[in-house]
């Protein structure tokens, strides 16, 4: 299959793969070695942004090629992966931001106290 | 019009969506895409009650690209912290003042600054209209705070408000 592609165009789709991995593996790794949950919650995101972004960009290069028609569904699996992280980080983040407040930890910034109700 | 298509950027968006998942663009596709995209834009009036204005849509390709360079910037900064034998990021939460208040664009917003390595949007307070950021490699707050508004808010004040 691969020969059916210009040599450049390979090397291109290839470096692409592999850099894309490359940063997923360095999120992944970061996941493990991190120390505190605030600093996890970034490693992760390396794979969903432009990890990610990559090896879709090097499929939808591939298959244009290889099937000559643009192939450009990759699309929307960055978009809805872009679209649906920040809810599932969201929802994770604060949880242990109300679990670290009961706790009273000292490094997290405290609630803000709810204002006054304007009369 | 209004009745039928309340929400036509939604209903446009979903057409193009269904067109570039079936990868067609032949009559029957558009015409079942086209149901699709009416009947889903009407449902949507139940959590979308307001229309959504899109002032200046050119300006979004903008955003697009400054958001899609600061991904590439951020991953690269990211990765070259984590490959440190023993990583060291000066970590913080940021609490950030907001002028946007359109739900959209602080919906975009938190989708740009979390889908960038090294910022995660926690909480956003609509009372105070602040929100608590934590960042992976703190290195001015003040710098970073203003490098946010000036990129990505001053845009999408223009574009929304």
């Amino acid at each position: 299959m691969i020969a059916d592609l210009p040599l450049w165009l390979s090397i291109l789709v290839s470096a692409f793969v592999v850099l894309g991995a490359l940063l997923t593996m360095a999120g992944c790794f970061g996941l493990v070695r991190l120390k505190s949950f605030y600093l996890r919650i970034h490693g992760p995101t390396m794979g969903t942004s432009m990890g990610g972004g990559l090896i879709l960009l090097a499929s939808a290069i591939y298959f244009t090629v290889t099937r000559e028609r643009l192939v450009v569904h990759e699309l929307i699996i960055f978009l809805f992966v872009s679209l649906t992280t920040p809810v599932t980080l969201m929802l994770l983040a604060r949880a242990t931001l109300f679990r670290d407040r009961v706790e009273g930890q000292i490094d997290v910034p405290r609630r803000p106290e709810k204002l006054a109700p304007k009369d | 019009m209004r009745r039928l298509l309340p929400h036509p950027i939604l209903a446009c968006f979903l057409l193009v969506l269904w067109l570039v998942l079936q990868q067609s663009a032949g009559f029957g596709h558009i015409l079942l895409g086209s149901i699709i995209a009416i009947a889903v834009s009407a449902a949507a009036t139940a959590v979308i009650p307001d229309q959504v204005i899109v002032k200046r849509p050119y300006k979004l390709l903008v955003l697009f690209a400054v958001a899609g360079l600061d991904v590439i910037r951020s991953n690269l900064a990211v990765m070259s912290v984590l490959f440190h034998p023993r990583p060291k990021p000066t970590a913080g939460f940021i609490e950030m003042e907001l002028t946007l208040t359109n739900s959209f664009a602080l919906a975009i917003l938190a989708c740009i600054l979390t889908a960038t390595p090294g910022s995660a949007w926690l909480e956003y307070d609509r009372e105070r209209s602040t929100v608590l950021i934590h960042v992976f490699d703190v290195v001015d707050e003040d710098a970073w705070v203003a490098t946010v508004k000036r990129r990505y808010e001053t845009l999408l004040l223009e574009i929304f408000e």
